[in-house]
């Protein structure tokens, strides 16, 4: 056979079996087994599934170490009830909603996603699956069978601002930011508010990088910082390269995320850790006793889901007394960090007298308060 | 004793052509087992992991096509111009500002628009990706700059083009300031090709493709041309064929091809612009396209194939426990071992007894 | 004005981790082979000495370790692509991808170390000149040592009969063959040594820079390396200045956001990548220009006896 027909018959063939194959398979329904779950769970040996997805490395020591932590504790407290497991380092795009599926398909029965970008293929997933519960970090939408769920971090902050404000010598903060949405920026002026409840002088600058995670990103962007006057820094990105900036250029930083005193013993004033275990644990537990609803729950330093600890030996001890009291004030609800008067940059109130924000308002914070410098990336 | 010598053979092997990848599979496959093996896990489920779970249901089979698509398109892009010897890295770049143009045009389509906006997208994908692509010709073209580092520099500066937009002016006004647009009206997705699956039309497109490259390439005049213009432009000038007009073609083709997969991606299984859309298909086809050979039917097994990597290292966490960058040493490892076994086509292994 | 010194020593700093890549590189294509697998050379180099000095304390050994990484990936690409006469671009990114993929999964155990506490180097006396002092004589070991490697790569290359070799390897390596000329084992010289030097600028990067493991962390540094070298139209001082100018412009965009210049961080993260493209063109501009400078054989195969 001359090779002109041969080559036409090999494609011929080719693109039949494709085809074929393609058409055969999209013939059946589709395999993703919604296991129904009964209401209330017997109490049979039955183990509960819980399923995990991270958006980044368990060994990051940042967001999903964190979250995997939270996980930790969920195995420590229910033993032999649940099974868990997770998949790492899931892209917040098209292939989120493929490992969503395929863990629905895998049995498990409560799902978490750890980070924004999962909310639409979350949905997706939710709908087709409506015994399967769904739970989101950071997002806004919720379904009979999704709910939210978020750490109150700006609290943290905020105690970090108060810490930063009683050491910054210069009056000069400096923030790492990661990525523009409200979260953040709600971080930075939490930050600010807390330094100025003790050192109405100071003024906070903001580089940002673009990206959660970057070290060598982190690291530049601190030194710019330091470089343009900073001596206090904070950050809301995800890894340790800041406090080491911070160590070897002789100033002092906070951890986040995580207990970070390791990386920079000279340089650590102090980590705002956050902890999932208490909210996963009572998940779960939800799950078990059949308490589950929806709704959106948002956790801070009373709940235990957020904390400021491992404070530097050399912080004043005045100081450290009034983040005591801050953190008990916040237990028990008598402190409030967000309460006016409270003003923007452009030197309008945000928030009158006395009024205190609620967490719609706290929501979509896209402003800098007063002390801030800068301006929001693709903000107004 | 016995030396093994390389030796040049008088003319191409077409056995070892057609062999070469198949021989680099296996290989791939077997080092992987061992690498499983030295993992602690056992091989054969690991292979099955790989091999078997990603076709083994409609539903699998269908997120392989999903997978697949983006892939195949801008491989046979690819291809086109690594025949005519221009060296467009850049394709992530493409496909990014082809996602770009195909969500200005879906933000313009509200509720009552009609259907006829997709194929609209779809066009729109296709010019962002030609526009793209056109910076890095007019470049080479006019400048003499480099293709392959122009066109990778450019997908840093796509990267960013798109999360200033996401970020500030097309960010979805009632989405608390997060950076994503709001997601597009039903009536512009994509047509699945049939219900219960992820699978859209990409998938024909992409044939197609496969089957209008195959024509060009071997089968018209233009194809002719345009290979001989870019891999031996005196040879070129001599029969009257164009290196300029080939280079133009190459990276105009292959940016149209890469748009239009940020078009069906985005417009397709995503339904928003948002930051996470680059998913490093760019990069991927290009290894989709060696693998093929540069060839439009052999791609398509290619990209079948590096689709089962991606979607089973996925899978080989939730079920071995093993990390995702596993995926990554397999590419590597076929990659390379398809290079090593490529010499095979233009040189014989000989034993000589040795004589120094 | 302090915060300009520092500026200046920031550009120092980042520069150099650019600088003896580009020069490793340019040794390469000097000798007319390009090696497109910077980025994956750089990337296994930084886990090799980031996990060297997590072991054993010593970050001279790490830079060592980095050093012998990037060589035995560098020697596997140059058997295949100056023995088996693989592609050169091809086999350059299937090296880049393959050292992406290897260096996540086998740096996994790594991304939480730390390493031991990392000095702030001062020259005596130097160091405290005002402003000069900040600038320019508090940086690591490497940074000077960078510079006075370029000075000696120029006499080496342009001064001593070795040199006259390789660039004539690069330039004509059938002439240099018919002249008795090794060439084969002279580019595979070329080639290990370049890929010691880009393993030397990874390890930099991991051990000094940002003392951290993470997968990917040499984000484009390596492609970046490369365009220097048409970018300096393989001069060494050029590829020197050149790495200066965009470490400079990097930290400019954080230098700029810090002192509240107006401008979206979205195109200030743009702008090295924009300078590159827009030298890269001016240079390129005149064909006679790259074709007095560029190595001629550079990209093809060479076949002896062919």
């Amino acid at each position: 056979m001359s090779d002109p027909h041969k080559r036409s018959l090999l494609k011929l063939a080719a693109l039949t079996a494709i085809a074929a194959v393609t058409l055969a398979g999209c013939g059946k329904k589709e395999e993703a087994a919604p296991a129904a779950s009964a209401p209330a769970a017997p109490a049979k040996a039955e183990p509960l599934k819980v399923a995990f997805a991270y958006v980044g490395p368990v060994g990051d020591g940042g967001w999903t170490f964190a979250h995997d932590n939270g996980r930790k504790a969920v195995e420590k407290e229910f033993g032999d009830k649940v099974v868990t497991s997770f998949v790492e380092k899931v892209p917040e795009s098209a292939d989120a909603e493929r490992v969503i599926r395929d863990m629905v398909g895998q049995g498990n029965q409560l799902i978490f996603g750890t980070t924004f970008g999962y909310m639409e293929p979350m949905l997706k997933v939710a709908a087709d699956n409506k015994g399967v519960k769904f739970e989101h970090a950071t997002g806004y939408k919720t379904a009979d069978n999704m709910r939210t769920y978020d750490s109150r971090t700006y609290e943290g902050a905020y105690m970090a601002g108060v810490i930063a404000g009683a050491m910054t010598k210069n009056n000069t903060l400096g923030v790492v930011g990661s990525i523009p949405i409200p979260e953040v920026i709600r971080n930075i002026n939490s930050f600010t508010l807390g330094a100025q409840s003790v050192n109405p002088k100071i003024k906070t600058k903001v580089v940002w990088v673009n990206e959660w995670f970057n070290p060598p990103k982190e690291t530049e962007a601190a030194t710019a910082l330091i470089n343009g006057g900073a001596d206090v820094l904070m950050q809301n990105t995800d890894s340790s390269a800041v406090l080491q900036t911070a160590e070897k250029m002789g100033k002092r930083a906070f951890g986040w995320d995580s207990d970070m005193t390791a990386y920079g013993p000279k340089a650590h004033l102090g980590s705002a850790v956050i902890n999932w275990g208490p909210y996963y644990v009572k998940a779960v537990r939800d799950a078990l006793e059949g308490k589950w609803a929806t709704g959106q729950t948002w956790w801070g330093v009373k709940e235990g889901a957020i904390d400021m600890v491992s404070v530097a030996a050399d912080v004043p001890e005045a100081t450290k007394q009034k983040v005591d009291a801050i953190r008990a004030g916040l237990k028990d609800g008598s402190h409030v960090i967000w309460k006016g008067p409270i003003v923007g940059q452009d030197g309008k109130e945000v928030l009158a007298k006395d009024a205190v924000a609620d967490d719609k308002f706290l929501g979509g914070i896209n402003f800098y308060i007063k002390g801030v410098e800068g301006k929001i990336p693709g903000g107004k | 004793m016995l030396e093994l010598k390389l030796e040049a053979r008088p003319q191409p092997s077409r056995f070892w052509s057609y062999g070469s990848p198949l021989l680099a599979l296996a290989l791939t496959t077997a080092l992987g087992a061992v690498l499983f093996a030295l993992l602690g896990k056992n091989p054969v489920q690991g292979l099955l992991v790989f091999f078997w779970e990603p076709v083994k249901s409609g539903y699998a089979l269908g997120e392989l096509m999903v997978k697949a698509t983006p892939l195949l398109l801008i491989a046979l892009g690819l291809a086109v111009c690594f025949r005519s010897n221009v060296w467009n890295i850049g394709a992530e770049g493409q496909f990014i500002i082809g996602a770009v143009f195909a969500s200005g045009m879906a933000l313009l389509a509200d509720r009552d628009t009609g259907r006829w906006i997709v194929p609209l997208i779809l066009l729109a994908g296709v010019a962002g990706g030609m526009v793209w692509a056109g910076l890095t010709a007019v470049l080479r073209d006019r400048f003499n700059a480099n293709e392959i580092l122009v066109s990778l520099m450019l997908v840093y500066v796509a990267d960013m083009v798109l999360n200033y937009l996401v970020y500030g002016p097309w960010k979805d006004p009632m989405g608390y300031n997060f950076p994503q647009t709001k997601t597009f009206e039903l009536v512009t997705q994509i047509p699945r090709l049939m219900p219960g699956s992820r699978v859209s039309i990409g998938l024909l497109l992409a044939l197609l493709g496969a089957g209008a490259l195959w024509l060009f390439l071997f089968r018209t005049r233009a194809g002719l041309a345009q290979q001989v213009g870019g891999l031996a432009p005196a040879a070129a000038r001599y029969a009257g064929f164009s290196s300029r007009r080939a280079l133009w073609t190459a990276l105009l083709v292959s940016g149209a091809a890469a748009g239009l997969a940020g078009a069906l991606e985005v417009a397709g299984p995503i339904g928003q612009l948002t930051p996470y859309v680059p998913a490093g298909y760019g990069f991927a086809a290009i290894i989709v396209a060696f693998v093929g050979r540069l060839h439009p039917v052999a791609m398509v097994f290619s990209a079948v194939l590096l689709s089962m990597f991606y979607i089973g290292g996925e899978l080989a966490q939730s079920r071995l426990g093993l990390p995702k960058s596993i995926t990554g040493v397999f590419q590597g490892l076929l990659l390379f071992t398809l290079l090593a076994c490529d010499t095979l086509i233009n040189y014989r292994l000989r034993r000589s007894a040795g004589s120094h | 004005m302090e915060s300009y010194a520092l500026l200046l020593a920031a550009t120092l700093n980042a520069g150099t981790v650019l600088a003896i890549a580009a020069l490793g590189l340019l040794i390469n294509e000097k000798a007319g082979v390009v090696n497109l697998g910077a980025e994956g050379m750089m990337l296994c180099a930084a886990l090799a000495g980031f996990a060297t000095v997590v072991h054993s304390g010593s970050d001279w050994l790490g830079f060592a370790a980095g050093m012998g990484a990037g060589a035995l990936l560098a020697a596997l690409f140059g058997v295949l692509v100056i023995w088996l006469n693989t592609n050169q671009y091809a086999t350059g990114l299937a090296l880049s991808l393959f050292g992406l993929g290897f260096s996540a999964f086998a740096g996994i155990g790594y991304v939480q170390a730390k390493l031991p506490e990392r000095v702030q180097h001062h020259i005596p006396w130097l160091g405290d000149i005002p402003w000069l002092g900040p600038a320019l004589f508090r940086q690591h070991p490497l940074v000077y040592a960078t510079m006075l490697f370029c000075a000696a790569l120029i006499w080496w290359l342009y001064r001593t009969r070795a040199g006259l070799v390789l660039r004539s390897v690069g330039e004509s390596p059938e002439s240099a063959h018919a002249l008795g000329y090794p060439v084969r084992r002279i580019r595979l010289l070329a080639v290990v040594t370049g890929g010691a030097l880009c393993g030397l600028s990874g390890a930099y990067l991991s051990v000094v820079y940002t003392p951290l493991w993470v997968e990917g962390m040499v984000a484009g540094k390596g492609w970046i390396a490369l365009a220097l070298t048409t970018f300096a139209t393989w001069r060494p001082s050029r590829a020197l200045l050149g790495a200066y100018l965009f470490g400079g412009v990097t930290m400019l965009q954080f230098h700029l956001q810090s002192v509240g210049v107006d401008v979206p961080s979205q195109w200030m993260t743009m702008l090295p990548y924009l300078a590159t493209i827009l030298v890269l063109a001016l240079i390129s501009r005149n064909p006679a220009w790259i074709r007095i400078n560029k190595p001629a054989s550079l990209g093809r195969p060479f076949h002896p006896g062919a």
